[in-house]
């Protein structure tokens, strides 16, 4: 009896022996046969990667991510069915790859497109109406809790983060500069979009994320925090949902 | 107690790409239904649901799962299955379908549909499974048939009569792949008539073509690979013809789920189906 603990062992390791007992019409060893899932397996999920990492692809080159996804899928093949999710490892992976290790900001590239993918498939929302927040006196706003849409999604990067993804996936972008960059992905209705933060409003968002008051968020955001600026992309892109007072 | 296994039309259907989605809203013809794989639409929210949500409103839809491991040796994922139950009760498909095959094992979810020896402990649990699906779905389903590139030498039962008996104790009815049949046909070796013959049409809720890629064996042998990655060729249309004759007009899906064409190839395709069931019915 072949225990599917022995056909999927050398289905993700070409080096092991392939089971005895699976055969041709003729009943001789199976060979090429059994070649035929190994492939499926790798090939399915070095494609899911490269769909769910073009940034990253691009960045390395074809040759390279197919290296790097053929190591990662034999290490961390999907946890689940759920091949949307797939990869949720990968940035992590990637930074702790020797060869790769010159190209410090891959990993955070990683992230942002696994972001994008998980703001994609968020739960949708009702936006929260701009009015609301212009009733409000100034007391209530300050002790007011914004509440953030499932598909807004911040990342906070070292690197210049947005410009070497819009460098990396727009044709004509302009070369980045080295700075730190922190994004907020917006999904005003079914396409994700990063959008580089301002000064200040990295902490801002962050501080609502964690359910801080208004008040406190505009406390960390610093002297140079442009709050227009911050509140009219956050109503825009639809990235609140409610307020709480 | 249950819902019949299938309420899917006798019409040609095709297997749902959100890229031609403007197409199909506007002119679906000759397509009569579509099928969309359940792991693709068990986000959150976002453009998926809402597009499924509006086909259904306009389509019969079938639910074809590729993910639930019905014949995996461990015991089904509850999480997968509260997922399907999820889908299928806010969507209410007119059918919901999965494979003779394993894809998870110890957590680990392989993305291919893996073979399986037909043996008496396969089939127990095979059928135990299927009670336990259609136990918490509240609803019969369909079993599709695999396609094989190997055979296992410990398999006691031949394929048809594995299925029929699956679908005898488990009261399931059954997705019958014609391209399948001949893929697997051709690489084991034996008549995809016959084994036609041999299969309860009695049972089939759903026909699936597809197109598959032609390979060799380490024998020089035609090794055939279900790849759905371009036209169905002329053998499995005769073959189609021959099961239909036997069947009768039957729900009839064509797959094409790599490197996917423009709709009107597709539509092509389906019309072609369109004109198989024409026969029959004439």
């Amino acid at each position: 009896m072949i225990s599917q603990t022995a056909f999927r062992t050398a289905l993700l390791d070409a080096a092991q022996p392939i089971p005895e007992g699976l055969v041709d019409a003729q009943g001789q060893p199976a060979g090429a046969r059994y070649s035929v899932y190994r492939n499926n397996v790798a090939v399915s999920l070095s494609e899911a990667l490269e769909t769910g990492f073009p940034a990253v692809a691009k960045l390395i080159g074809p040759e390279n991510f197919a290296k790097a996804a053929g190591i990662f899928l034999r290490q961390s093949p999907p946890s689940s069915p759920l091949m949307m999710h797939y990869g949720a490892g990968f940035p992590a992976f990637l930074s702790g790859l020797e060869p790769l290790k010159s190209i410090g900001y891959l990993a955070d590239v990683a992230r942002l497109e696994l972001a994008l993918r998980k703001s994609y498939h968020a739960a949708d929302h009702t936006p929260l109406d701009p009015a609301r927040l212009q009733e409000l006196d100034e007391d209530q706003l300050m002790g007011a809790r914004l509440v953030l849409a499932p598909s807004a999604i911040m990342l906070r990067s070292q690197w210049p983060l947005q410009s070497i993804y819009r460098f990396t996936m727009t044709e004509g972008a302009p070369q980045p500069t080295a700075q730190p960059e922190d994004i907020l992905i917006t999904r005003p209705e079914f396409d994700p979009e990063p959008h580089l933060l301002p000064t200040g409003a990295g902490d801002f968002i962050e501080s609502i994320a964690k359910g801080q008051s208004f008040g406190e968020a505009l406390t960390h955001a610093g002297e140079d925090f442009d709050l227009g600026a911050t509140l009219g992309l956050l109503l825009h892109g639809s990235a609140l949902t409610d307020i709480h007072l | 107690m249950f819902d019949l296994a299938s309420s899917l039309p006798p019409l040609p259907g095709v297997g749902y790409k959100p890229q031609h989605y403007a197409e199909i809203i506007e002119d679906p013809a000759p397509v009569g239904w579509l099928e969309v794989h359940a792991e693709n639409y068990m986000g959150d929210g976002g453009r998926p649901i809402a597009q499924l949500r509006a086909l259904s409103n306009k389509f019969p839809i079938s639910v074809h799962g590729v993910g639930l491991s019905i014949g995996g040796e461990g015991r089904l994922d509850p999480n997968h299955l509260a997922r399907l139950k999820h889908l299928v009760d806010w969507l209410n498909p007119a059918s919901f379908s999965e494979h003779l095959a394993w894809s998870t094992h110890d957590s680990h979810f392989l993305n291919d549909l893996l073979p399986l020896p037909y043996t008496d402990a396969t089939l127990t649990r095979v059928a135990d499974h299927i009670d336990e699906v259609q136990e918490v779905l509240g609803r019969k389903m369909l079993l599709e048939n695999p396609s094989s590139y190997l055979a296992f030498a410990e398999s006691t039962w031949s394929e048809t009569d594995f299925l029929r008996e699956v679908a005898r104790r488990t009261g399931c009815g059954l997705l019958l792949d014609v391209n399948n049949v001949f893929v697997s046909a051709t690489n084991l070796e034996y008549s995809p008539q016959s084994y036609i013959d041999d299969y309860p049409l009695e049972l089939v809720g759903e026909i699936h073509l597809a197109g598959h890629d032609e390979d060799h064996d380490d024998h020089g042998k035609p090794l055939l690979i279900d790849s759905h990655g371009r036209e169905v060729v002329e053998p499995v249309w005769a073959l189609l013809d021959y099961t239909l004759a036997r069947s009768g007009p039957k729900p009839l899906l064509v797959e094409w789920d790599t490197d996917v064409p423009e709709w009107p190839v597709l539509a092509d395709e389906a019309r072609r189906a369109d004109a198989a069931l024409q026969k029959v019915i004439a």
